[in-house]
């Protein structure tokens, strides 16, 4: 008998192998989706602001001084890599895999999420070298209210990941741990849509109209 | 046992076709960011077309996010939630901007 697969909650389901964790996945995980849509309108909120204020740079640096592409383009290459581990994991879980994969898939995601945080880091301080600090203009305000709020929530994915990764280890696949895994990933995925808006909104629109 | 693992390498495969497919949309992007510069409009219309569309490419392969019943509820919470940032967007974008015109700081 041939059926398709049921999909009861968004992101990759756990399927009727682990039926009982995928039950309980199914309203904590929509409960979750209402969070994530919440936390779009909190961050389009951020863009709208990020937009009027693009002119507002008051005569300091702006960003064709400010902005450096080719750190953007490595952080995108390295979120969109690890929105792709983080579904490997999901699909070690789901198939059942040796429980070392999905830890190991964890531990590649965090290395990601960590190098992409280094970068971001590192680009924050080359601008505020060159005078890009958020009290210069309401440009930079609304740059550093924007881009450094997806990097905190990188780093409490980097930390849910670790700590995930160590109740994987002591508790094994338990139901619950197994449907943390669900809004783990489905959190991670969720945050590179996020930064395809920032590269598209702030650093190309910064570019074109700043 | 055989069907199983066909099943994981078919949505092992949706996965991987998602990276794929984003990965070749950020290359055009910064591409056409490198080859032809960021300073005119035209340029960035195709830039952000290119957005929306690795927005949809994630949407459907990572977060399998799709028009079936069974995942219409969540469809429909995005498209809510879409049409909330509209307006605030749109809206902010709007009324601050003819505020700006109106106070002689932008130039029309």
């Amino acid at each position: 008998m041939k059926r398709a697969p049921t999909h009861s909650y968004p992101g990759l389901n756990l399927g009727r192998r682990h039926a009982s964790a995928d039950k309980a996945s199914e309203v904590v995980t929509f409960g979750f989706w209402v969070f994530l849509m919440s936390d779009l309108v909190y961050f389009g909120l951020m863009f709208a602001i990020y937009i009027t204020m693009i002119d507002a740079q008051a005569g300091g640096p702006g960003p064709h001084e400010l902005f450096d592409l080719k750190s953007i383009f490595a952080q995108t290459l390295i979120l969109l890599t690890s929105s792709l581990t983080v579904g490997l994991a999901m699909l070690a879980l789901k198939y059942n895999l040796p429980r070392w994969r999905i830890v190991f898939w964890f531990f590649v995601t965090l290395v990601l999420g960590l190098s992409f945080l280094v970068l971001e880091i590192r680009d924050f301080m080359s601008m505020a070298a060159k005078g890009g600090i958020p009290q210069r203009s309401g440009f930079l305000s609304a740059f550093y209210g924007l881009v450094p709020l997806h990097g905190l929530h990188v780093t409490a994915g980097c930390i849910w990941l670790i700590v995930l990764g160590i109740q994987l280890r002591i508790f094994g696949l338990t139901d619950l741990l197994m449907s943390r895994v669900v809004r783990l990933a489905l959190f991670w995925h969720f945050l590179d849509l996020i930064w395809i808006g920032i590269i598209t909104i702030v650093y190309f629109g910064g570019l074109t109209y700043g | 046992m055989d069907k199983r693992s066909e099943m994981h390498r078919r949505e092992r495969r949706r996965y991987v076709i998602g990276y794929g497919g984003s990965l070749l949309l950020t290359f055009a992007v910064f591409g056409i960011a490198y080859r032809y510069g960021i300073e005119t409009k035209g340029v960035y219309l195709a830039i952000s077309l290119l957005g929306l569309a690795q927005l949809i490419v994630q949407l459907v392969y990572f977060l399998h996010i799709d028009r079936r019943r069974s995942s219409r509820e969540d469809l429909d919470l995005i498209l809510f939630s879409t049409m909330v940032l509209l307006i605030i967007i749109l809206g902010t974008v709007w009324i601050m901007g003819n505020l700006a015109v109106r106070m002689h700081t932008f130039p029309m």
